[in-house]
């Protein structure tokens, strides 16, 4: 806390942020990340439906799938859903 | 009580008049799920809904946590929002109701008070509602099922107050209320229309730095209840706080002015005072009681006894001052709790009365008596018993025992 925080009095109510909720990222909380192997891939989509955090998209444009790793916290519940085993995870540092 | 041409005497029950009260306060959206006792208050809505009598959305929902959840949205988005339950619907609502304060919507629900399992029992006490007295929300107990239409129609008005901006629970007795066959006075509706009028709006700031009203708005993004951890969430819940000091003030106010339009009110909204101006010892109590309790206060005194009783009408927030003032002529005071609060040494009721009454000059003995669970009738003659019991101690000024049980079998 620092003293440029602002007192009971001068906040919106109910947490109503003067920015958009775009800008709190939660994908720093995350140890491991998902890395998605192109060549097991089958496009199935059981990632895209099972991620509860939304990160994982179906990009029609680009007829591809794509992981956004701002909002990732990790779960691993994608790799684990995978039936293709193309998703493994990984601690960020060993990533290639 | 004057009736007039702004009003109608009608035939319904607590549940009922509940509905009606509803149907008259322009409301945008009813979501529910039915639970006994408040089954007939969504039953009868529904009805309005089916048959186009009201505009309302109605939104059959799968539980009572999505219920409230649905209430929650449909109030953020600036409409106007109610909804009903009981008992294990109310604590299902547990989680849901904490969102509901801290996203200071103003939701009105009515709740059909009845016990808690196990065991089983589907009758009225006070268990659901105490057991979420800490949720933020406003509590309203009533008398009769005229008190219980009259507290809705005030309920939107004291919770849409800008300065409060919070849910609140008018909580009428499970059956004895609910289920009971009253005659109703009731406003017609462009009056009660009038009455209740349009919700009010704070405004806040913006995603985009702009001063817009309170609401979800896809012209004014703004973000409700998000994340606040160390640095802000303590900052909230003091903001909360202060919208239940001021609820004391909107509560009084609303109800004053609808007193004025209806010629009917209940003490000054917050607590009514019965026969206590030069009583020698008091009663306290919550909900339909009341009306047993001044039949008895009046039997009482026909014996020459000074006894009063005051009537706490509104719980959350807790009207302290005006406690501390209307008992502090008296010497003895006795609280009817009709719930348990297991291992607290008394109920609910009983423990915030003490409180309040610690820093009155003038320390009078306080008991408690639990009465009433799981529906357990509880007759005039029991409480003239009682009565004569607190005389006794109001003379000797020796309390034997601080938690009794009225009508438990030992």
């Amino acid at each position: 806390m620092s003293s440029k925080d602002k007192g009971w009095k001068e906040i919106a109510p109910a947490g109503v942020t003067p920015k958009s909720s775009v800008g709190f990222m939660t994908g720093d909380w995350k140890t491991y990340m998902p890395v998605r192997d192109l060549e097991k891939c089958t496009t199935c989509m059981m990632c895209v439906l099972y991620c509860p955090e939304g990160c994982i998209r179906w990009r029609p444009e680009m007829g591809k799938i794509e992981i956004d790793l701002s909002f990732c916290k990790g779960c691993g519940i994608c790799a684990n859903e995978c039936p293709t085993k193309a998703i493994t995870m990984k601690l960020p540092e060993k990533e290639e | 009580m004057k009736t007039d041409a702004k009003q109608q005497i009608m035939a319904m029950n607590g549940d009922e008049a509940v509905a009606y009260a509803v149907k008259q306060s322009n409301v945008d959206v009813v979501a529910a799920y039915p639970i006994t006792p408040q089954t007939i208050i969504v039953e009868k809505f529904s009805e309005y809904v089916a048959n186009g009598e009201v505009p309302t959305q109605f939104v059959c929902t799968e539980s009572e946590h999505s219920a409230m959840a649905a209430s929650i949205a449909a109030s953020a988005t600036g409409v106007r929002a109610f909804t009903a339950t009981a008992s294990a619907g109310l604590a299902l609502m547990h989680e849901m109701l904490f969102v509901a304060s801290g996203c200071r919507v103003p939701v009105v629900m009515a709740v059909a008070n009845r016990a808690l399992s196990a065991p089983l029992n589907i009758h009225g006490d006070h268990s659901d509602a105490m057991a979420e007295r800490d949720s933020g929300w406003i509590q309203i107990f009533v008398e009769n099922a005229q008190e219980a239409y009259d507290s809705i129609i005030q309920a939107f008005r004291i919770a849409e107050s800008k300065n409060v901006s919070l849910p609140i629970l008018v909580g009428l007795d499970g059956f004895t209320l609910s289920h009971t066959l009253e005659n109703v006075t009731t406003l017609v509706d462009d009056v009660a229309k009038e009455f209740v009028g349009e919700r009010e709006l704070p405004l806040v700031q913006t995603h985009e730095g702009k001063s817009a009203p309170f609401k979800l708005d896809p012209k004014n993004p703004m973000t409700m209840g998000p994340i606040a951890l160390q640095n802000y969430y303590f900052e909230f819940k003091r903001q909360q706080e202060e919208g239940m000091k001021n609820a004391l003030s909107v509560i009084e106010k609303v109800h004053a002015e609808y007193a004025e339009l209806t010629g009917r009110s209940y003490g000054n909204g917050l607590i009514e005072k019965y026969q206590l101006d030069d009583a020698e010892f008091a009663v306290v109590c919550v909900g339909s009681t009341a009306g047993t309790l001044k039949t008895v206060v009046d039997e009482i005194r026909a014996e020459g006894i000074k006894v009063g009783l005051l009537k706490l009408r509104t719980f959350r927030p807790f009207p302290v001052q005006e406690i501390q003032k209307a008992l502090a002529e008296v010497s003895l005071v006795a609280v009817f709790d009709k719930s348990m609060s297991f291992g607290g040494n008394g109920g609910a009721v009983f423990h915030e009365v003490r409180h309040a009454l610690y820093d009155n000059a003038a320390h009078p003995l306080i008991v408690d008596y639990v009465y009433g669970l799981g529906g357990r009738d509880t007759n005039p003659k029991e409480f003239k018993k009682i009565f004569h019991e607190l005389h006794q101690i109001a003379r000797s000024k020796r309390v034997e025992k601080l938690v009794s049980y009225i009508g438990l079998r030992e």
